[in-house]
């Protein structure tokens, strides 16, 4: 029995030691970034490398501002991200709404349809996507950003699971009370919906702030620029000064590490949920 | 006798109205997919299609499948494919081996296990724009802590990015890096919905952790690990973001071409853009991913079975 103990205790150790170091290799690139980004520029480039920076002075994220307008590109991130993520929502609640509690024709085959949708890569449909938003007048607009992204099947799949999983009853008996579909919607089943709503919004927002194919695309000129894609333009465009790219490349990071935080729970159940969907 | 013609109108309006509800639902979510979606993937298909095919008079000389021909018989593409596939078999295997034995142990009972969780899943939200450039800096040749740390190993430093011989396994590592989140995620709520039942009857029987661990977790597992394998294999097939960063393109000596990657390099880095070979090696891309799935889904319902 003590013997059984020990093995046990000694388990526990190795358990604890190879979870930390783990831990530490999968946060090491943001504390080298974060860090790096306060190094001076003998510090960046010493060999053996610098652990810790001297001065946490400011100066590197003041001179990354000069030399690229991260304001605007923050800016334009944010009004992307709100536009298409609030727009993509409602099409997302109507739309599941839609296929979960109401009755139309060819209903189970457009449902198999979109199904069907769902396994076509992005990188596909993205070459036609590209000529639409030229020739709708969009190309270089923030717009191009907002209007491709209205509606996601994934995401209405995802929400229709959980209406399906919301009794029927509920519904015949608001609609026997004389409740209209648009009421009982906003009014019962999205308050129900709440957890799984703020999980694909959640979702969809880190998406959105971390997209650089489609920017990169759609997106010429710096006043336009989202913050992955004007990160990327910086760096190949202003020489390789290293502590400034890690100052930029914190900018970016920054917003969605105290959103995980913050969220870490829905977040991770969303994906759980969303991974075992797809 | 008035009277009834009107009532009928007026019967037949709100029974119009009732049946043509479902629009106002439907619509706002469809007009998003038709336009960006179905509709794509028609035009991707026809064009694939459509010979010497130029996109701003959209005018092409006939059908056929000269796009294919050449697509198939360029020697980037065979690269790209080439790549693609290594990048799979490397990535795959590694980072699923890793992410269940993580998941292993971040599912027993564990102190801190929100810091734990923390740490491993961080990397899931971030830009891989971004965290690539952080890479990049780790990975330099003559000041990245990478060598450094090789160097307590005697290993002599490694040129990671500008050597075409090296620069592909830079790829992986930061690929494994960068995809194990998600992995281990999906595999932890797997191993959470594994009845206790089955761990306390292993122990009643005497069965130590690693017996446990091989002959009752992993059988259990299966069907998530499954799952989790094809899910990466679709992602890992669409390796595209992780280049840039690490190597502004297809690295130095254009060696690192993958399948999205050739697809944006004809018809947005090519001048005139070659939209033909693009939609053809898209659709390539498709079917393989297509084929992919189609084996998930066989696999599973064998499994299920």
């Amino acid at each position: 029995m003590k013997k059984l103990f020990k093995n046990l205790s000694f388990g526990r150790v190795l358990i604890y030691l190879f979870l930390t170091v783990g831990a530490i290799t999968m946060v090491f690139p943001f504390y080298w970034m974060i860090t790096g980004a306060f190094k001076s520029g003998t510090e960046i480039i010493s060999f053996p490398p610098v652990w810790f920076p001297t001065s946490f002075a400011l100066t590197n994220f003041v001179e990354a501002f000069e030399r690229a307008p991260f304001l605007s590109y923050f800016i334009n991130s944010v009004v992307a991200m709100v536009g298409s993520v609030s727009i993509c929502s409602f099409t997302t609640i109507v739309g599941a709404f839609a296929f979960s509690k109401l009755d139309f024709p060819f209903k189970n085959v457009l449902l198999a349809l979109l199904l069907g949708l769902m396994m076509v890569p992005f990188e596909m449909i993205v070459i036609t996507n590209f000529r639409t938003i030229i020739d709708l007048g969009l190309y270089d607009n923030i717009l191009a950003l907002i209007v491709p992204f209205t509606s996601s099947i994934f995401y209405m799949y995802i929400l229709k699971g959980f209406f399906d999983s919301i009794p029927n009853s509920l519904y015949q008996a608001a609609r026997v009370d004389g409740c209209s579909n648009w009421k009982y919607l906003w009014k019962v089943m999205v308050p129900i919906a709440k957890p799984s709503l703020v999980t694909i919004i959640l979702l969809n927002a880190i998406a959105s702030w971390n997209s650089f194919l489609w920017p990169s695309l759609a997106i010429l000129n710096k006043v336009n620029k989202t913050l992955p894609f004007g990160l990327y333009s910086f760096v190949n465009e202003g020489g390789s000064r290293t502590e400034l790219m890690m100052a930029a490349s914190t900018i970016v990071v920054l917003p969605m590490i105290i959103l995980f935080l913050f969220a870490r729970k829905q977040i991770v159940n969303g994906v759980a949920r969303g991974g075992l969907k797809g | 006798m008035s009277s009834t013609p009107v009532k009928k109108q007026k019967m037949t309006l709100e029974q119009f109205k009732l049946k043509s509800e479902w629009l106002v639902y439907f619509l706002p979510f469809f007009i998003g997919v038709l336009i960006f979606t179905l509709y794509p993937i028609v035009n991707v298909f026809l064009t694939s299609f459509k010979v010497d095919f130029n996109y701003i008079t959209k005018e092409f000389s006939g059908w056929g499948l000269d796009n294919y021909k050449y697509v198939l018989s360029d020697p980037y593409f065979h690269q790209a494919l080439k790549n693609t596939f290594g990048y799979v078999f490397v990535v795959i295997p590694i980072s699923t081996c890793l992410a269940i034995l993580i998941a292993t142990l971040l599912n027993q009972k564990i102190k801190l296990s929100g810091l734990f969780q923390t740490a491993y899943f961080v990397p899931m939200v971030t830009s891989t724009i971004a965290v690539g450039f952080s890479w990049r800096f780790m990975f330099s040749h003559n000041y990245g802590i990478i060598n450094y740390l090789l160097g307590f190993f005697n290993i002599a430093p490694i040129n990671w990015l500008g050597d075409p011989a090296n620069n592909f396994y830079a790829l992986c590592i930061y690929g494994i890096w960068a995809i194990l989140p998600f992995t281990i995620i999906l595999l932890l709520s797997g191993l959470q919905n594994i009845d206790p039942m089955y761990y306390t009857a292993a122990k009643v029987d005497g069965a130590g952790p690693i017996r446990i661990f091989f002959r009752v977790t992993i059988p259990l597992l299966l069907p998530t690990i499954f799952m989790v394998i094809m899910v990466n294999t679709i992602s890992c097939f669409k390796v595209f973001n992780e280049l840039f960063p690490l190597f502004q393109g297809a690295g130095v000596a254009n060696n690192l071409y993958t399948v999205v990657y050739y697809i944006y390099y004809q018809f947005r880095v090519l001048v005139p853009a070659q939209y033909g070979y693009a939609t053809a090696a898209a659709l390539i891309l498709f079917i393989i991913i297509f084929i992919a799935t189609m084996f998930q889904r066989f696999v599973e319902k064998k499994i299920n079975n």
